[in-house]
């Protein structure tokens, strides 16, 4: 079965949304669309100059691929995933919240206990403490695709650091620069508005104890890491200092910044830093980046960390199988994103599923992420194939298993024209301890090469601007 | 202002004017180097250049003598040597990066391309020509350095501690180089007038830019006490050690509006400051110009230790 085509349906008609788009594209010259693409580029490299400039002599290499064909969804299509993001983000809370409290849902035996007590991302130090706005995931970048016209299916919920919103920022105001004419024709939703929102969450959720004007920091593990330019570049737009760990302390239980005027009081901390790193006295002792007693401030309920300690166990792919359950249990309502059918290696049935059928299967580590650890047994040849089935018979707690999905496709501009390639996409949801905002959007990745439908940046990757319009 | 922030400010600026400084330094002393050997007497140029670097020990622990292509390349390249001038615009932009936000777009562009720029450089083919575009280009970058900072950067905190770095480590410099040279300042009736000396004292004129400058203010030949005084107390030449302190105050006080609170590094600049502009440099040749220096050079090290401390940490 062919991929899901967005722009145009499988009867060969132009889909809703997308009737300006398909006319420009016809209506354009190749040779014009590729100037733009090398002005676009340029463009890359003079407001985000700093791209070239972080990374070390391979650094012009390292600019993510830009696909001047925006990705379209209609306000329909945006409100019904939109709706059912913010619903499971608040049975993600939920969720965690419970576990690390009164654990009513492993209670009632919907999810195996061992799968979280014994997993290595469930934080003993979080269990019974009350955190202030009980809210554990402020910032999601929930990764979804679809594969018809009705369904989106989230692959993965990213609820520890997600990043890439620096790229759906930039994207756009490329874009506005670049096709300004295309821009107008259509009424696209805005995103610029997204470090207010992000800013407007934070600050919702500092500690009770914090002034009316709560001092909210970007905690980053430094210069090179790979992410530290979205690090800099959200501290700027957001008007926050970006603080490594050396520039914080705790003091009586309260967590302070290093200034030039003396120690000032810090209520919120964005930080962009695994759990693992936050304190050397609480989590891995040889951790340079993190802050000593930083836990001992959190749990007196003295400072807010977004994400909150803990929230990992939401991101192993076993745990991961039950969010729908989740949806169910905590908020009383069918789940309205779909979730991608997994098949458990710890259960003895479905074990013996995936060895059977593992040429056709996707295999995952359950701790797994960007592409790692996985098989994805249609591409694999036979030994590759035998040599993880061994690794799964031998630890099988540790690998899940999914069918490949057929992800949409959207017009992309490649060496040969322009030609369907398989995308998917990262919108950004906030939760507040007033509520949950949702920049309409998001960061679309392309797999650039032909039937390729692997979108990470690291093998062939590249992003579109996203467009949510009125149509 | 973020600590931190302040600090990679403020040895941006330091690391940059080093830089600067050892590129003269070399200059002069390649210049001396290359005079007939009856104007440069017995005194060794190359290992007066290692000690108005304050490198000799590190330098002699490296090297048995002091030879042109060793001290080159120590005070040039040697990555051993943490003033060396690649080091110090490692250094420096290492410091730019981490405050890239609070640099503009040209005073970044100066230290990146600088730093760029001095790759294509090393010690294996210093002959003269390349010696000389190598100099000429450390020079360029810190001059750029301060064009830039002068013509875009907001007259804020951030401009302030990048400008006190400069002038605590020119102070430092230009006391150094003085002090390596005082015996030769000394009024020894009969060594004045030697064509040696006067070779020597242009050199130290040359060392900190200030040959032309000499001979505008004092219209006289050079004399070994003038030569003292325009470098310790005549505000008027930019590499005077007074001339940095009134910028070092001038500076502090700013800092010191901006925060609202004045500290020990405003009390200890101004008591400096002060020594400076009621000294007569008659009374320092009579009680020692080297015993001078030094307690100079004490007294400047203090403070930066003081700024660290009120500001840095």
């Amino acid at each position: 079965m062919p991929a899901f085509n967005e722009m145009v349906s499988s009867e060969g008609n132009c889909r809703p949304g997308h009737e300006i788009l398909q006319r420009w594209l016809n209506g354009t010259d190749p040779a014009i669309l590729a100037t733009r693409r090398a002005e676009a580029e340029l463009l890359f490299r003079r407001i985000g100059i700093t791209f070239a400039v972080y990374g070390e002599a391979d650094a012009e290499e390292r600019l993510i691929p830009f696909d001047i064909i925006p990705r379209i969804l209609t306000r329909r299509e945006w409100d019904t995933l939109s709706r059912g993001l913010e619903q499971r983000v608040k049975a993600l809370n939920a969720f965690l919240n419970d576990i690390y409290d009164r654990a009513e849902i492993l209670a009632a035996g919907r999810i195996p206990a061992d799968l979280i007590y014994r997993n290595p991302y469930y934080r003993p130090e979080m269990a019974r403490l009350k955190l202030p706005h009980q809210v554990y995931v402020m910032i999601a970048g929930i990764d979804v695709v679809r594969v018809d016209d009705n369904d989106f299916y989230v692959l993965e919920d990213n609820v520890r650091t997600p990043s890439g919103v620096s790229y759906m920022l930039e994207n756009r105001e490329v874009m506005m620069r670049l096709l300004p004419d295309l821009f107008s024709e259509h009424r696209i939703a805005p995103v610029e508005n997204y470090p207010d929102e992000l800013l407007a969450t934070l600050r919702s959720v500092a500690p009770r104890s914090a002034p009316g004007e709560p001092t909210v920091v970007l905690l980053t593990p430094g210069p090179f890491n790979s992410a530290y330019y979205e690090h800099s570049f959200l501290a700027d737009r957001l008007g926050i200092e970006l603080v490594e760990g050396r520039d914080l302390l705790v003091r009586d239980g309260f967590v302070y910044m290093r200034t030039t005027e003396g120690p000032k009081r810090v209520d919120v901390i964005y930080r962009r830093l695994d759990d693992d790193f936050l304190d050397p006295l609480t989590f891995r002792p040889d951790s340079m980046l993190g802050v000593p007693g930083l836990i001992h401030a959190y749990r007196n309920g003295n400072v807010t960390l977004a994400n909150a300690v803990g929230t990992g166990i939401a991101d192993d792919k076993a745990v991961y199988s039950y969010v729908p359950e989740m949806v169910r249990f905590y908020l009383g309502e069918e789940p309205i994103l779909k979730n991608v059918p997994t098949w458990r290696c710890r259960e003895p049935d479905a074990l013996g599923h995936v060895l059977d059928n593992i040429a056709d299967l996707v295999v995952k580590e359950v701790s797994g992420s960007g592409g790692y650890g996985m098989l994805i047994g249609p591409a694999a040849d036979a030994k590759t194939r035998s040599a993880f089935a061994e690794k799964i018979k031998a630890n099988p707690e540790n690998f899940i298993a999914q069918p490949t999905l057929a992800l949409s496709t959207s017009p992309t501009f490649v060496d040969s024209g322009i030609a369907p390639r398989h995308v998917d996409l990262r919108p950004f949801v906030l939760t507040g301890a007033d509520k949950v905002r949702i920049v309409p959007g998001g960061l679309t990745r392309v797999a650039l090469r032909e039937g390729s439908l692997i979108v990470n940046s690291s093998q062939g990757g590249g992003t579109k601007d996203t467009w949510v319009i009125d149509a | 202002m973020l600590s931190r922030t302040a600090d990679s400010l403020f040895w941006l600026s330091r690391y940059v004017e080093r830089a600067d400084n050892t590129a003269r330094i070399i200059d002069a002393a390649s210049r001396l180097a290359s005079m007939p050997i009856a104007y440069s007497g017995d005194s060794n140029e190359w290992e007066s250049a290692i000690a108005a670097c304050g490198a000799r020990e590190a330098f002699f622990a490296k090297h048995p003598a002091a030879t042109r292509e060793t001290v080159i390349d120590f005070l040039a390249f040697a990555p051993e040597n943490p003033s060396s001038i690649r080091r110090c615009f490692d250094v420096a932009r290492a410091n730019a990066r981490a405050v890239r936000t609070a640099l503009t777009v040209e005073t970044w562009e100066v230290i990146n391309s600088a730093w760029l720029d001095l790759k294509r450089y090393d010690s294996k083919r210093m002959d003269r020509p390349q010696l000389n575009s190598f100099l000429a280009s450390v020079k360029e970058a810190s001059l750029r350095f301060d064009g830039s900072a002068y013509r875009t950067m907001l007259r804020n905190d951030v401009y302030y501690f990048s400008r006190l770095g400069i002038f605590v480590e020119r102070a430092d410099n230009t006391a150094r180089i003085l002090d390596v040279k005082y015996h030769v300042l000394l009024p020894e009736p009969a060594r004045v007038g030697g064509g040696l000396d006067y070779f020597q004292w242009t050199s130290i004129l040359r060392s900190v830019s200030a040959l032309t400058a000499y001979h505008w203010v004092y219209r006289d030949s050079v004399r070994p006490w003038l030569v003292a005084d325009l470098l310790v107390l005549n505000e008027q030449l930019p590499r005077s050690l007074a001339s940095c302190y009134r910028n070092i105050t001038e500076y502090l006080d700013s800092l010191a509006q901006t925060y609202g609170k004045q500290g020990p590094s405003q009390r200890l600049a101004r008591s400096m400051r002060t020594r400076l502009k009621n000294a007569e440099i008659k009374e320092i040749f009579q009680s020692g110009l080297h015993e001078f220096l030094e307690s100079f050079t004490a007294e400047n090290y203090k403070l930066g230790v003081a700024i660290a401390d009120q500001y840095l940490t």
